[in-house]
């Protein structure tokens, strides 16, 4: 059956078998949100905000929405509100790919530049001013919206867990929380005893280039008492594995695939999870989006790393 | 016992620019106060007046967050890698 339009078509993404990463005594499986319409995890998410502002009479024609991120959010709620006669705004941090810029321009969106020096946390502090001087604008604001991890809690879990019930551990990467709140939440239901991880992109200096530790955010949305553990992946390890899934699964993933799928390959230890544990690892999105940043270039995959380290790749 | 610690930018005022420290603790706790005490303002950075890691700070053993290890009780041993990043979001 045909979906009536594009924001009928999220989801039913492909959980597909890694035979030749997983280690031995381990099976692992993607998540490939990549497959989503706007070829990104945040599309479930866009869906699920836009649907809670309608419901609540927060959003009709005409409305104007405003929203800090990092571009995947953007180009999903841009996907939906264009159609619909939303008007969008988004802050997004100067160092993001380029391909981001691109897209939402694409869409008709009015892109806010925020300072690359304060990464994520500074398109917040910018959206969040230019709210609190126009009433009129409604912000979703995924960090803080329960309306993100419901839509992993009722949809990209119940997904996995059709696929496979006898999944024993789950990796996610961590920006907002949604997809590890929601989804953990509903496997912590599902069984107490499957073991949920945290993969914490960490970058370089420039991108940690805070005045002071009070401008440091944790994401109101993010219940870490689902997690069984948080472990940081720099640059180098993630791109490492972002290339290693390209040559052993023919997958071409974003850079925060290979942060979870590294943050996986090290949780596949019996003193963490007993032999013979099925792990599933969410792949946010394709390679696509990064190819501008050299990512996949030839040439040394160190100096690469280097230079990716400044980019905000998650 | 020589631990080494990674300091982000936000915090090399306490530590004369340095971006890379060493210092002593069986614990992360012991950690702290070693360093507090040669690095003015660092204590007080890391650690609230209740004991706890500040809210806005993730510390990392080895890469993993100390929160879910044992807190500022988490043990240590020779050659640890511990790194300090303030809290940051995504998406």
């Amino acid at each position: 059956m045909p979906a009536r339009d594009i924001s009928q078509a999220v989801g039913g993404t492909p959980l597909v078998g890694l035979p030749s990463m997983s280690p031995p005594g381990y099976s692992l499986y993607l998540k490939l949100e990549g497959h989503n319409p706007t070829g990104s995890v945040k599309d479930r998410v866009a869906a699920y905000l836009i649907a809670a502002a309608e419901r609540s009479g927060k959003l009709h024609q005409g409305s104007r929405v405003l929203e800090p991120t990092s571009g995947n959010t953007g180009i999903a709620l841009a996907a939906i509100c264009a159609p619909k006669g939303y008007k969008l705004t988004c802050v997004l941090p100067e160092n993001t790919s380029q391909e981001r810029r691109v897209l939402l321009s694409l869409y008709g969106v009015d892109i806010v530049s925020s300072p690359a020096g304060e990464g994520s946390n500074g398109a917040v502090r910018v959206a969040r001013e230019m709210a609190a001087d126009d009433p009129d604008l409604y912000m979703p604001f995924q960090y803080g919206n329960p309306a993100n991890p419901q839509a992993h809690y009722e949809t990209t879990a119940p997904e996995i867990l059709r696929d496979l019930p006898d999944v024993g551990a789950l990796v996610a990467g961590l920006g907002t929380g949604g997809t590890l709140t929601g989804a953990g939440r509903r496997f912590k239901e599902h069984d107490p005893q499957i073991r949920i991880f945290a993969a914490e992109p960490e970058y370089g200096d420039l991108v940690y280039g805070l005045r002071n530790i009070d401008e440091g955010f944790v994401p109101p949305v993010l219940d870490t008492s689902v997690l069984d553990g948080r472990i940081k992946v720099d640059s180098l390890k993630a791109l490492r594995a972002t290339r290693d899934l390209a040559t052993a699964e023919g997958i071409f993933a974003g850079v925060s695939t290979g942060a979870a799928l590294a943050v996986a390959l090290r949780v596949c230890d019996p003193r963490r999870l007993p032999e013979g544990t099925k792990i599933v690892v969410v792949s946010p999105d394709g390679g696509f989006k990064y190819l501008s940043t050299g990512a996949y270039a030839p040439g040394d995959v160190a100096g690469i790393a280097e230079g990716l380290s400044q980019t905000l790749w998650a | 016992m020589a631990i080494e610690v990674r300091i982000p930018t936000v915090l090399r005022k306490h530590t004369d620019g340095e971006g890379k420290v060493s210092g002593e603790g069986s614990t992360l706790a012991e950690l702290f106060d070693d360093l507090g005490g040669r690095n003015q303002g660092l204590h007080q950075a890391l650690v609230g007046s209740d004991g706890q890691l500040h809210r806005f700070i993730n510390v990392y053993l080895n890469d993993e967050d100390v929160r879910f290890l044992g807190g500022i009780q988490t043990p240590l041993q020779d050659g640890d890698t511990v790194s300090i990043l303030p809290a940051v979001a995504g998406g």
